[in-house]
């Protein structure tokens, strides 16, 4: 995955910015709130909901288990269009390939549809250091790249920003990368999309080479789909001369009737709309229409590992609408940079640390961010499990055992720093399972009372700080039962 | 019917009060529970930190102590999901580790018996005005569990509404998180922090005296930081409130 999230301090370490930042916290307040509640009534409208999202969850689930089958009808689909299929195991091939690609062009410049796939193996990077400027055209993906930011949602990468702080970044930015903001540039959103608007037209059509990802690949017959809001997704992949697609092999799905399930459910969930305003469907190529080249990247990147593991795998259904995101308190409480991936929030606490291992600060941390309230699944349009999977995450986290790394079956050891943790789970257990020990811990608790500390030492400090302990009763339940028989002997 | 009371370890050792509570309201309905003494732990805060090879051990206890009953009652809608909802996935796992049947069988017989306390007043007894008076003005969190876990529903909602004397507000932003989540407390104190500093401003919001929800942990995190807070809100479980009569009110 992206090399620039390597070294991030673990999850509640990277929490702390966001929590402090008020504004911040404003700005992701506001706008998952709103999200929430617009996605809540157009979910409401459809009468066969639970229907839809069994759908979808199965016909991904049926996928995931001939994905070898589809991927090797997809190749066939596409060759047979007229585009050319490359296969890419990590992100370093990836790039590679797609560099080489844009270098016989001759091009020194991109276009670019939003995309995941390709924030995820950090492209724009590896293309800037072949020399080759890569220009995001997507509104939102465009305020990161000049504010020299990170995306930090899905599906609204810039949606830590508010209008006064895009403003800014328009009016110093802009002309770096092209045409300058209008003079007087003011933060009304139609002034915005406007200046945004005259910023990338050059763009679009000066550009010989557009970079996209896909939101879902046809197998039966080699179609790509973008599903997109504003139309800068549809003038890159229509006109370009080469059209290069780095897409995650999970995204291929049998046949065009399976499409119908996820045109439904995507817009839905993720900005609330009952259609999303463009969908582009491109197979191959067509002699006088569009892109004369198309190049097809399948990335893995971890995926395969991935599907590897039997409860994890269900992460791979995900279709990237976000509504995970936005009904998340921990997520919005914490922000998506903290998550120290392209993906943030429930879906990028278990994604990440499966597609990337869990041997970093951060990974090992992922598994914990989150209260397991289960809202995530519960808005889930492809019913990923993410309380249960973020569980065996942990699981493996604290006790190690079994996955495929690379394609190698491993055992992996418990995660180092949780040694403390580990033997105080122990001991509970012991105490649990001898119930006069816990009766005489209960006992000793009762008696020193008095003595409860306003803080606590070692990790109940993180309790004290800002919450009171209860206040510890003279006698536990237990003692009154034995000592009345559940009230009945009770003398007053 | 042989009815047991599952307390938990969290009601037994910091919350003796919600324990009696429930005995005296089962009893007024004429369910005379059993409290059986070897209970300790259900397992859940060993499960969901990731230490199931702890679990097994405190599930197959828990299981053990109480199959022998028609019924498990419990003021806990996390406990309650806990048995409902993850032993059956224990004796999986342990059936798809080759580990045979065993832990499975000694889990099952559990799982259909357990009711969360609302569930068994308005599923199993019947009931749902209870004969309670508590003159208050509360406002009802339901917790994640009890919500989605369990689907408890509008069930702990109209148990209140039946009380006299109480006067039910809505509490904004309910089915959010209060931010407890067990050891996720401590594990993220500064996220768990702000989301019951939240919590706590809607229930402030409400003009309600009481904060009022059927889980003494979650209501152990609130009360806490209502406590630090100065808040004149105070956390009150469903079960004492419903226990409350004229005679013997609850605070």
């Amino acid at each position: 995955m992206n090399e620039t999230f390597v070294g991030m301090p673990a999850f509640p370490e990277a929490a702390r910015e966001a929590l402090d930042d008020t504004t911040l916290r404003g700005n992701l307040r506001h706008a998952t709130h709103t999200i929430r509640a617009k996605r809540a009534a157009t979910v409401a409208e459809v009468s066969d909901w639970a229907e839809l999202r069994e759908a979808g969850s199965r016909i991904k689930e049926h996928t995931l288990r001939h994905l070898d089958r589809y991927l090797e009808q997809l190749e066939e689909s596409v060759t047979a269009a007229g585009g050319t299929v490359h296969w890419a195991a990590d992100a370093a091939e990836a790039n590679r390939i797609v560099t080489e690609l844009v270098r016989e062009t001759g091009e020194s410049e991109v276009v670019k549809v939003k995309s995941m796939a390709t924030q995820e193996i950090g492209l724009n990077e590896a293309l800037e250091a072949a020399g080759i400027r890569a220009y995001e055209t997507d509104l939102a993906e465009l305020i990161v790249q000049l504010g020299e930011d990170r995306p930090s949602h899905i599906l609204v990468p810039a949606i830590h920003r508010n209008r006064a702080e895009i403003r800014d970044i328009f009016r110093t930015a802009m002309a770096g990368w092209g045409r300058p903001a209008p003079e007087g540039l003011s933060d009304r959103p139609a002034e915005l999309a406007e200046a945004a608007r005259l910023h990338l037209r050059e763009k679009f059509l000066r550009a010989k080479v557009g970079v996209s990802g896909a939101n879902f690949m046809v197998a039966e017959t080699g179609t790509m789909v973008v599903v997109e809001s504003e139309g800068n997704g549809r003038m890159c992949l229509t006109l370009p001369e080469t059209l290069i697609s780095v897409v995650g092999i999970e995204k291929v799905v049998p046949t065009w009737r399976d499409l119908e399930v996820f045109l439904q459910t995507l817009p839905r969930s993720s900005t609330a709309e009952r259609m999303n305003p463009y969908t582009s469907m491109w197979t191959g190529t067509t002699d006088g229409d569009g892109p004369r080249a198309f190049h097809l990247v399948l990335l893995d990147n971890g995926r395969t590992d991935t599907l590897a593991d039997e409860v994890g795998r269900q992460a791979l259904r995900c279709i990237r609408c976000s509504a995970c995101l936005n009904v998340c308190p921990v997520y919005e409480r914490a922000g998506g940079h903290a998550y120290g991936s392209v993906y943030p929030g429930p879906i990028g606490a278990i994604l990440s640390p499966q597609l990337r291992g869990t041997a970093s600060e951060i990974d090992v941390s992922l598994p914990y961010a989150s209260s397991l309230c289960g809202a995530c699944y519960e808005v889930c349009p492809v019913a990923i499990d993410i309380p249960e999977v973020l569980v065996r995450l942990r699981e493996r986290v604290v006790e190690g055992g079994p996955a495929v790394r690379e394609g190698n079956r491993v055992v992996l050891r418990p995660a180092r720093g949780h040694a403390a943790e580990r033997a105080a789970m122990r001991a509970a257990r012991w105490t649990f399972t001898h119930p006069g020990a816990l009766r005489t811990g209960q006992r000793l608790a009762s008696r020193a009372r008095r003595l409860r500390p306003r803080t606590l030492p070692g990790p109940g400090a993180a309790w004290t700080a800002t919450r009171d302990l209860p206040e510890v009763p003279a006698e536990p339940f237990r003692d009154w039962w034995e000592r009345t028989r559940g009230g009945k002997e009770e003398t007053t | 019917m042989r009815v047991a009371l599952f307390l938990t370890c969290v009601n037994d050792t910091l919350y003796p009060d919600t324990g009696r509570a429930v005995v005296r309201l089962l009893g007024r309905l004429g369910v005379d529970v059993d409290f059986p003494l070897a209970q300790t732990c259900c397992g859940q805060a060993h499960y969901n930190t990731g230490y199931r090879h702890e679990t097994e051990p405190l599930a197959r206890h828990h299981a053990e102590v109480f199959g022998e009953y028609d019924a498990i009652v419990t003021p806990s809608g996390s406990c309650a999901a806990m048995v409902r909802e993850l032993y059956p996935r224990l004796g999986e796992r342990a059936r798809a580790e080759g580990r045979g049947e065993e832990l499975a069988g000694v889990l099952a017989p559990v799982v259909p018996k357990t009711y969360e306390l609302t569930e068994f007043l308005v599923d199993v007894l019947g009931v749902t005005d209870v004969g309670a008076v508590y003159p208050h003005k509360v406002t009802y969190h339901p917790t994640c569990h009890g919500l989605r876990s369990l689907g408890l529903g509008d069930r702990p909602r109209r148990l209140l509404e039946a009380v006299r004397g109480l006067e039910l507000v809505e509490l904004p932003g309910a089915d959010e998180c209060c931010g407890f989540g067990g050891t996720f407390a401590v594990k993220n104190a500064g996220v768990s922090a702000a989301m019951g500093a939240d919590k706590m401003r809607n229930a402030e919001s409400t003009g309600a005296e009481v904060l009022c929800a059927a889980d003494n942990s979650c209501l152990m995190h609130l009360g806490g930081t209502m406590s630090r807070a100065g808040s004149v809100v105070r956390p009150v479980h469903i079960a004492e409130i419903l226990a409350s009569t004229e005679e013997e009110p609850a605070r």
